[in-house]
Order: structure tokens, then C-alpha cells, then sequence
């Protein structure tokens, strides 16, 4: 289970996550819906412990366990893991050799099923490495596939349909299904309303603060009617309530 | 020497195959050579090194890479050798160099060689370094390669396994019309190692296309600088030079790009990234459960590759 109590953030005079709290319980899809520059990104490198994300109050609890001063690896080795918007390049590093990175099992077989699973043919992709020959949907696809062969207890998943083709879409989701169905958590974080509706419960984002949380249609409906186009830039409206 | 050049990571086994030509060098004693049709090797021993005579004899592929090894086992020694190395028209040549200086202390090895391709010819040429802990060597090679129309050069250096010591590279490419150059160079400094490579391609010809590559990680208080230089004088001739360095510890690294343009028609791109490992490629790592140190020594093992 993950705990998270009044994180907040701020970079100069901006205030990029404020005060979020919430629970994921386990096998839980965790939806995390808002506009470009909500904040979204941002609290999840927290999650992660990315470099330069510290949070300057708050406290982050996942299994009983204070992480709030650990390392990402650290987590990692918890079983937390990160799939990054832009996933990255890399030289000299193998499809299959990188997909199994975090995985206890170094299967090449097995990192040709994640491969399959993600729609991508080994034939095609067996032989080659994650660099900038591949495209963004295909690196992003890759990444995906090295989160599930770690088997984790919580994915973070920022935008994992983003970049990705109509075909592929499917796999993502039954990416997300399979983590949730072995007991793990995901928190799906994305601005499209049609993808958050997989989660199990939901937080709208806005200006850093995660204000409502509540049944993904509910949150979509809200989000539909106040967030798109954002009026006023400055929500959650005079009178919301968390 | 043979076992040192398994160490290397050579193949022994083919020293005794008769279908691939090799040259065995230690010090300034040629104790291995073995040729194939179409190929010319002329050696001689001379106070310090050998100097070399090497030929693809016109409309000739050779069909096996062709095996040198070059080395000095003891602790102290110079080793020169100088190549004079023709490749014939239409001909096609891939070489394969192990350079093997395990105990060096204090050892020099230096290369100078004059090499031209004939028209379509290609020649490709890939060494590989062994050095050991000490850092005692100096390893200079310098070339000055003339490429005529339609000719094809690859050159792959590497020293990724021991102490550098001192390297300095000085390649020179003037490539004729249509041909096509592809320059890459990979160093892992540590220790006090300093790793100075210059590498330059005149695109002399129209449509001549080439690539200088550098991949370069130092730590410790090594130091690297990596001079590309790609001039374009052919009309419609194209260039690109691609560095990068990562820098750990208290080393230093500086990379020049120069790019010159002489004629409208020709395109010349540089990119160069010099500093610390990317921090996505880290903490893409560190998610999947990797400490900091072995996610870095996977990223410069990758770029080295």
C-alpha cells in the first residue's frame, strides 16, 4: 500500500505540488487526470525519487515503509518502478537485454514474450538496441514492457499511451489489467479522459493540488465540464472542496 | 604473444587457418605471416618496429578479414611501425588490428601510415587495444588516407580495456568523389590517462560523404579532448561529426567540433554532448532497481560498445 501525506513542492515562487494526500491499496488502478502542467509529472518523480524532486514537506509511506529519504533505487528495489513520458536513449544496450534489467529472471525468452505482448515482433526488434533508431512509440512501448517484466508493486505510468498507435493502445491496457491482476498497483497518469476510465478511482489535478478524488466517471465528467479549455488557469473554483 | 592475444579477446585458432591472412608482430620481430590471393604484404624488420608494404591487388575481395597483431610484452620497449598501404580498384579489404601491451611500464607504440583506396575500393580498418593497469604507454598513431572516387573507408579504433596512458590520434581522410567516409574512435580514460584524438575529412569530392564519431568516458583525473574537423569543398558532398564524452571523478574532457563549408551546395551538422551521464538513461536504470555506480557503468559500457 502506498501512503502519501501533504506532499508539497515548490521550485522558486511557484508551487508545483501542493499539500497532495492519498492511499493506493494494492491491486489498485490509481488514475491521475489534469491538463499539461497540472503537476502530474511532477508528483510522480516525486513517488520515484527522482533527482531534484525531493519534497520540501511531507511524508511518503509504501508498505509500512518510510521511503520519503530513500533513493530511487532504493524504492525500486522496494518494487516501485517508473515509466517514463519520454522514455529515454540509450547506445550499446540491447531490446531484450534492457527489458529484463529489473527483472530477477535475465530470460531473453521472456523478454521476446513482453516484446510480443507489446505488439512488437521479435523477429524485427531481437537484434536491436533501445537508441534513437527507434522511434518514440517504439522506445515507449519497449519501456513498458521492461515495467511488467519486473513484476512490480507499484507501476508509475506517466502518459503511457501517449506517442503510442491505435493498435497498440489495447496492449497498453491489458499492461495495466495484468499488474492490477497479480495483486499490483498502478497509478496512470495521464489528460485523456477515455484512458483514465480503466482506474479503479481517480484524482483530478490542478495547479499542483490533487482536489477531488473520487470514481473515474466522476472525475471525467468534472473534468469535461470545468478543465477543457482550462478557464482560468488558476483551479481548483472558489468554493471545490477535496 | 598468442596468449596475450586471447587475453585480447583474439581467436588464436586463426593463426592456423589458411584461409584468412594474418601478420604477428612483437617488438620490431615479425614471428607470423601468412597471406592469401590478391594480397600483397611486404614486412622488414627494422631497429624499432617494421615498416610494412601492404596491397590489395586491383579487383580483388578479399574474403576473410585479414589478422594483425601488433605488441610488446615486456615492461619497457618501442615499438614503430610505419604502413604504406595500397587498395586496389574495386578491391575490398577488412582488417582486423590487436594492439597488446599487457606489462607496459614505459612503451611507445607508434603507427604512421599513408594509405590510398582506388577507385570504388574500400578498406576497412578495426583496432582494438589491450593495455594493462600501469598506464605506461603511449600509443600515437597518425594516418594520412587519400580516398579516390566511389572509394569506402571505415576505421574503428578502441581502447576500452586497461589504462590508455597517453593516446594520441591524427587521422587524415581527403575523400575523392562519391566516396564514403565513417571515422569512429571509443576511449575509456581513467587514472592520469590522457586520450587526445584528431580526427579530420576533407570532403574533396563531389558528393564524398562522411561521419566522425567519438565516444569518450574519463574518470579519476583523466583527460580528453577530441578535435572532429569535417571540410566540405565537393559540391553536393555531405558531413556530420558526433561526439560525446562523459566526464566522472575530477576528470576533464573538451570537445571541438569545427565544421567548414566551402561550396553552397554541400551540408556539414556536428552534435556534441560533454558532461556528466544523461540523467534519464540514470534514473531510467535506478527504476528498474540499479545502484547508481552499476547504472553508469552500464551506460559508458554501452557507449563504449
Amino acid at each position: 500500500m502506498l501512503k502519501v501525506e501533504n506532499l508539497n513542492l515548490k521550485r522558486g515562487d511557484k508551487q508545483i505540488v501542493k499539500d497532495v494526500s492519498f492511499e493506493i491499496p494494492d491491486g489498485e488502478i490509481f488514475g491521475v487526470l489534469g491538463t499539461n502542467g497540472a503537476g502530474k509529472s511532477s508528483m510522480a518523480y516525486i513517488l520515484m525519487g527522482s533527482s531534484g524532486y525531493h519534497p520540501d514537506s511531507g511524508k511518503i509511506t509504501f508498505d509500512g515503509v518510510d521511503i520519503t529519504n530513500k533513493t530511487m533505487d532504493e524504492r525500486a528495489r522496494l518494487g516501485i518502478t517508473m515509466a517514463w513520458q519520454e522514455p529515454a536513449r540509450f547506445e550499446g544496450i540491447s531490446i531484450l537485454d534492457f527489458i529484463m534489467l529489473g527483472s530477477s529472471i535475465k530470460s531473453h525468452t521472456l523478454a521476446e514474450q513482453y516484446l510480443e505482448q507489446m505488439r512488437l515482433t521479435t523477429s524485427e526488434y531481437r537484434l536491436r538496441q533501445v537508441d534513437k533508431t527507434l522511434s518514440g512509440g517504439e522506445r515507449k512501448k519497449i519501456e513498458l514492457a521492461s515495467v511488467l517484466a519486473m513484476k512490480p508493486k507499484l507501476a508509475i505510468l506517466d502518459e503511457p499511451d501517449s506517442g503510442i498507435d491505435m493498435l497498440s493502445q489495447e496492449a497498453v491496457m491489458n499492461l495495466i489489467r495484468e499488474i492490477k491482476n497479480y495483486g499490483g498497483s498502478v497509478i496512470l497518469i495521464t489528460h485523456d479522459e477515455e484512458v483514465v476510465k480503466i482506474a479503479d478511482r481517480s484524482a483530478l489535478m490542478c495547479s499542483g493540488l490533487a482536489f477531488k478524488v473520487g470514481k473515474p466517471s466522476e472525475i471525467v465528467n468534472y473534468y469535461k465540464e470545468h478543465c477543457k479549455p482550462c478557464p482560468t488557469k488558476v483551479y481548483p473554483a472558489k468554493g471545490d472542496k477535496k | 604473444m598468442l596468449d596475450a592475444y586471447e587475453k585480447a579477446d583474439g581467436n588464436p585458432a586463426i593463426f592456423k587457418d589458411a584461409k584468412v591472412a594474418h601478420l604477428l608482430v612483437h617488438k620490431n620481430n615479425i614471428i607470423g605471416k601468412h597471406l592469401v590471393p590478391g594480397l600483397v604484404v611486404e614486412p622488414k624488420e627494422t631497429k624499432d618496429g617494421i615498416d610494412l608494404k601492404f596491397k590489395v591487388l586491383p579487383n580483388n575481395k578479399i574474403e576473410f578479414p585479414v589478422h594483425l597483431c601488433f605488441g610488446v610484452l615486456p615492461k619497457e620497449g618501442v615499438q614503430l611501425i610505419n604502413i604504406e598501404a595500397e587498395v586496389g580498384e574495386n578491391s575490398k579489404v577488412i582488417l582486423l588490428a590487436h594492439c597488446i601491451f599487457p606489462n607496459a611500464v614505459k612503451v611507445v607504440h607508434k603507427m604512421q601510415a599513408k594509405i590510398i583506396v582506388r577507385k570504388n575500393g574500400s578498406y576497412s580498418y578495426n583496432e582494438v587495444h589491450f593495455h594493462g593497469e600501469d598506464g605506461g604507454v603511449e600509443v600515437i598513431p597518425k594516418a594520412n588516407i587519400i580516398l579516390e572516387e566511389g572509394a569506402r573507408l571505415d576505421t574503428n579504433f578502441q581502447l576500452t580495456k586497461g589504462r590508455v596512458g597517453k593516446l594520441e590520434i591524427d587521422y587524415v581522410v581527403d575523400a575523392g568523389k562519391d566516396s564514403v567516409v565513417e571515422m569512429t574512435a571509443k576511449a575509456y580514460g581513467y587514472g592520469t590517462d590522457k586520450i587526445s584524438i584528431r580526427e579530420k575529412c576533407i570532403l574533396r569530392g563531389e558528393s564524398a560523404r562522411g561521419i566522425i564519431k567519438s565516444r569518450v568516458a574519463v574518470k579519476g583525473q583523466a583527460q580528453s579532448e577530441v578535435y572532429s574537423e569535417m571540410q566540405a569543398y565537393g559540391p553536393n558532398s555531405r558531413g556530420h561529426v558526433d561526439c560525446v564524452e562523459i566526464v566522472q571523478d575530477k576528470a576533464q574532457a573538451r570537445a571541438v567540433p569545427i565544421v567548414d563549408v566551402f561550396v553552397e551546395s554541400a551540408k556539414v551538422t556536428h552534435e556534441a554532448a560533454i558532461g556528466s551521464v544523461d540523467k534519464k538513461q540514470l534514473e531510467t536504470l535506478m527504476a528498474r532497481g540499479l545502484r547508481s555506480d552499476e547504472a553508469v557503468d552500464i551506460i559508458i559500457k554501452g557507449m563504449l560498445k
